[in-house]
């Protein structure tokens, strides 16, 4: 009986164990390293030293530079969220209004290019935003512009090419909000007297809410994790905190500021996703219990 | 106490002629239901009636008014769906005012009718509820309170108590009769469900195929169907095989093998293969001696209520049913005779076969 | 007044999901357009179309090797993932134990850390377990970052599981392990498989974190690639991500076919 149970009891860690394992040799322990560099000194000269200082962190907290860099990141994460709310909102509505066959093409559409190499996305873009590209072509030739618009190696450029390549994510989320909402309501709020327009405002998007917020919280730490897309399109000129640890690892080669920049943008997107996801909970328990 | 017609009202997808050619009057203040098998159109009805759905051809009039392209919101319909359709993220209170804040009204008067509203479905005091917190009744009775909040000419219910339990079910019955009584307000309700049909309707539609097969009070459309399809989708019935034969007196009368039914000459046809149609309430079971018709009980059922006995008889296959007044009549195995009053045995219109 | 169903999409949304297709499918259309371009630089094949990048990918043994490297790491990192993802799955489906949330969220994080930091976290331990070039530890961080994947698909496979076909199993005289393997596992395959080949396709596109750790030989290619975007217009780069697109596509038919896209997708249960 006790030999039973104890095995009742070990049996969810033995079956554990092994991801457990690999998650502890290789994610608890490389982190933990990465932040007692992050506390080390770097000297040009002799490399890393090991000494304790918080030097790296008064560095990124105090030096305008970095504080642009934070700043800039979290501007752009938000534009290319709240881009991604207006597409994807009334592209999910969209979309669930469609024949389920069609429904099923346009979310291959829309989704597949999730699973195609964010590189070879952001050569597409490269390629179509450049100088000389079929963008700029399609503008001089429409004469909306009367010079090419510099698209590459800019803040627009960057934010275009993060919202293709984050806007599937948006999608997804609200659409499962959608699926929760009864098809029915928005006859209901119809048949009481409600137009079209105040049915949306005040019966489906406050049923939205809680799928927009979320897909919200994943575009932005997404946008802010973002690396191949700033780097290319973005490059040297839009600096962002994902370029920048790579600048001080792979250029500069001072580990242990890069280490604390890693450090402050891993804090800075917990304490986002913890924080908003608090915010959901409490203003929406009450309501869909 | 508005009324409503429906003109030639026909709606394809396709096709599938999904409601063909339907023409109803509602009267003012009458309770009409829609009553039919899935996929018989009555759905498709009510959604071109709420303006949900355009229809193919035909008209919708209320009192006289064409408001066949009418949008939903100006048609001032209240409509209580199958899953109620209350609004999560709005109070009780807010549900029940929704109508009347499209309506413009001011807060006052609102809050005296949504208080209004809420006492008559007896469900005062839930009012900064949401819904999320109520059982499944209670969310019935917001849905109906939000509807008779805004006064509406024309109640519409969709299956309104399919998500209800059963004895839950038959209490709403009886409380929805009452209320629709006392405002008068002229109501159709869709439903598969006979019972709910029978016991709350002033006058049933009973459709199949996109069209209306029977149309009368419930007793009407029970006892005395002129289709084939009413007398098989509502109730038990049993079906007779015979030929019209007619006597050298005049007399008209149904021969199956060897017994003669009479029946009456008016609804006969002229002669050929029939179909006799018989309640189960209607057979009695007698003595074998001297009866029209003998049989063999082969299975019998105990309900509660009533007795069935399924009997292979000279006529072929019945059923017959019987009031549990204390005992059994029979014993499975016995012979018997079957015995009915004239008039019980009808002839109906054929069912057209219909894609 | 209208003379249309309410809940149909009016010309205006209909015009707006034309160009929103237009929007998502232009970057790769346009990759795909280039690569038969005939010129020394990137450009559109409008004045004289050739397949001489494709021939150029054969004369580029770097990318060549790149490509089977990217192979062989995601497959062997998907498996890997699989092995420690299904039973992981086991524990947090079908028992209570104190920790199970503990357990889950750890599981699911590297999702939600960004692949730059767990890069750096790499590349530092890397050097210092001396383990720098060593494909068993790209496949080890690989495994890490696309178990989350693995554990949420082979999850969802479980929980929309009825216990009774084990149950009956169990009583028929199967044991534990016999009714994991001929009842339960069958079951949840098409969840398993559906995670693997998402796995798959994970490791096999990861370039952020990958690009820390790879060092000359030990190059992927999406990372050869990203050098050569970011550092040169090489027109060979679209022929190659001509033949990842296409690959892909054919990875997306095997995925549909085995679990559903949507499941994949949209994470429907």
């Amino acid at each position: 009986m006790a030999d039973a149970a104890l095995r009742q009891s070990s049996a969810p860690w033995l079956l554990s164990l092994p991801s457990l394992l690999l998650f502890v040799g290789l994610l608890a322990v490389p982190m933990a390293l990465t932040a007692v560099l992050s506390f080390h000194v770097f000297e040009g000269m002799r490399g890393i030293q090991p000494t304790f200082t918080i030097a790296n962190y008064v560095q990124v907290l105090t030096d305008g530079y970095y504080y642009e860099l934070f700043l800039r990141t979290g501007l752009m994460s938000l534009g290319v969220t709240a881009i991604c709310v207006l597409i994807g909102v009334p592209e999910t509505l969209i979309l669930a209004k469609m024949r389920p066959a069609l429904q099923g093409t346009f979310f291959v559409v829309i989704l597949g290019p999730l699973l195609i190499s964010v590189v070879v996305r952001t050569l597409g873009w490269q390629i179509l935003l450049g100088r000389q590209g079929p963008v700029n072509s399609a503008l001089l030739s429409l004469g909306l512009v009367e010079e090419p618009v510099r698209f590459l190696y800019s803040m627009t450029g960057v934010v275009i090419v993060l919202t293709h390549v984050l806007l599937p994510f948006m999608i997804v989320a609200i659409w499962s909000a959608l699926q929760k909402l009864d098809g029915q309501v928005a006859h209901a709020a119809r048949s009481l007297g409600a137009g079209p327009i105040t049915t949306f405002r005040r019966v489906v998007l406050p049923q939205l809410m809680p799928g927009i917020l979320s897909g919200a919280i994943i575009v932005f730490t997404l946008a802010a994790s973002a690396f191949a897309t700033p780097a290319i399109i973005g490059g040297r000129r839009v600096k962002v905190v994902t370029t920048a640890i790579y600048d001080e690892f792979l250029t500069s080669l001072n580990w242990p500021l890069g280490a604390a920049i890693a450090i402050m943008l891993l804090i800075a997107i917990v304490a986002v996703v913890l924080g908003s996801n608090r915010l959901v909970e409490r203003r929406f328990k009450q309501v869909f219990a | 106490m508005s009324t409503m017609s429906l003109r030639g009202l026909s709606k394809s997808f396709g096709n599938v002629q999904a409601v063909n050619n339907l023409d109803l009057n509602v009267e003012g203040g009458e309770f009409l239901s829609l009553l039919g098998p899935s996929g018989c159109g009555k759905t498709t009805t009510l959604q071109m009636v709420a303006g949900f759905l355009p229809p193919t051809a035909g008209k919708v009039l209320v009192e006289g008014e064409d408001i066949t392209y009418v949008v939903p919101e100006k048609r001032d319909m209240g409509i209580v769906f199958q899953s109620y359709a209350l609004f999560p993220h709005m109070t009780i209170a807010q549900n029940v005012g929704f109508g009347l804040e499209m309506r413009k009204m001011k807060r006052p008067q609102l809050q005296e009718r949504v208080d209004e509203a809420l006492s008559m479905v007896r469900l005062s005091g839930l009012e900064d509820r949401y819904p999320s917190q109520l059982s499944g009744g209670q969310r019935q009775r917001v849905a109906i309170a939000r509807v008779l909040a805004i006064r509406p000419r024309v109640l519409l219910l969709d299956e309104p108590m399919s998500n209800l339990d059963a004895k839950l079910r038959g209490d709403m019955h009886v409380e929805l009769r009452a209320l629709q009584r006392r405002l008068g307000i002229t109501t159709i309700l869709v439903t598969h469900d006979q019972v709910e049909a029978m016991t709350m309707s002033d006058r049933i539609a009973v459709m199949t195929g996109g069209k209306i097969a029977e149309l009368g009070t419930p007793q009407q459309v029970y006892d005395k169907p002129v289709s084939e399809f009413a007398y098989r989708f509502l109730g038990q019935t049993n079906e007779i095989n015979g030929e019209i034969s007619v006597s050298d007196a005049g007399s008209t009368a149904v021969r199956v093998g060897s017994a003669s039914i009479p029946v009456e000459a008016s609804e006969a046809p002229q002669g050929g293969a029939i179909k006799l149609f018989v309640r189960p309430e209607r057979l009695r079971i007698c003595p074998a001696d001297n009866s029209k018709v003998k049989g063999k009980i082969t299975t019998r059922l105990f309900l509660g209520g009533v007795w069935f006995y399924d009997i292979d008889s000279d006529i072929g296959h019945l059923r017959v049913s019987a009031p549990n007044l204390g005992a059994a009549q029979a014993d499975e195995g016995e012979t018997v005779g079957i015995d009915w009053n004239p008039g019980d045995m009808q002839v109906a219109t054929p069912e057209v076969a219909n894609g | 007044m209208s003379n249309k169903r309410i809940d149909q999409n009016g010309p205006i949304a209909l015009a707006f999901h034309v160009l929103l297709t237009v929007f998502i499918l232009a970057p790769l259309v346009v990759v795909v357009v280039a690569s038969f371009s005939d010129k020394d630089f990137i450009s559109m094949p409008f004045d004289g179309a050739s397949l001489r990048w494709y021939r150029e990918i054969l004369d580029a043994p770097e990318l060549i090797s790149a490509f089977w490297l990217s192979i062989r790491l995601a497959f062997a990192s998907a498996t890997l993932a699989a092995v420690v993802a299904v039973p992981a799955a086991l524990a947090i489906a079908r028992h209570r134990f104190v920790g199970r949330d503990a357990v889950m969220a750890f599981l699911m994080s590297p999702m939600m850390i960004p692949h730059v930091v767990l890069g750096v976290a790499f590349l530092r331990f890397f050097s210092i377990m001396g383990w720098t070039g060593s494909f068993f530890a790209m496949v080890l961080v690989h495994a890490l970052i696309v178990v989350p994947f693995s554990l949420r698909l082979t999850l969802a496979a479980v929980i929309g599981l009825e216990r009774d076909a084990e149950n009956a199993a169990r009583s028929l005289g199967a044991s534990r392990f016999v009714a994991f393997r001929r009842i339960l596992l069958p079951l949840i395959m098409p969840g398993v498989a559906g995670g693997w080949v998402l796995c798959f396709i994970q490791s096999f596109d990861e370039v952020t974190m990958t690009i820390f750790v790879a060092t000359p030989g030990t190059t992927t290619l999406p990372v050869a690639l990203y050098h050569r975007i970011a550092f040169l217009s090489d027109p060979v780069t679209t022929s190659v991500s001509t033949v990842m697109i296409v690959g892909t596509v054919v990875f997306m038919f095997a995925l549909d076919r085995i679990v559903g896209l949507d499941k994949v997708l949209i994470g429907k249960k």
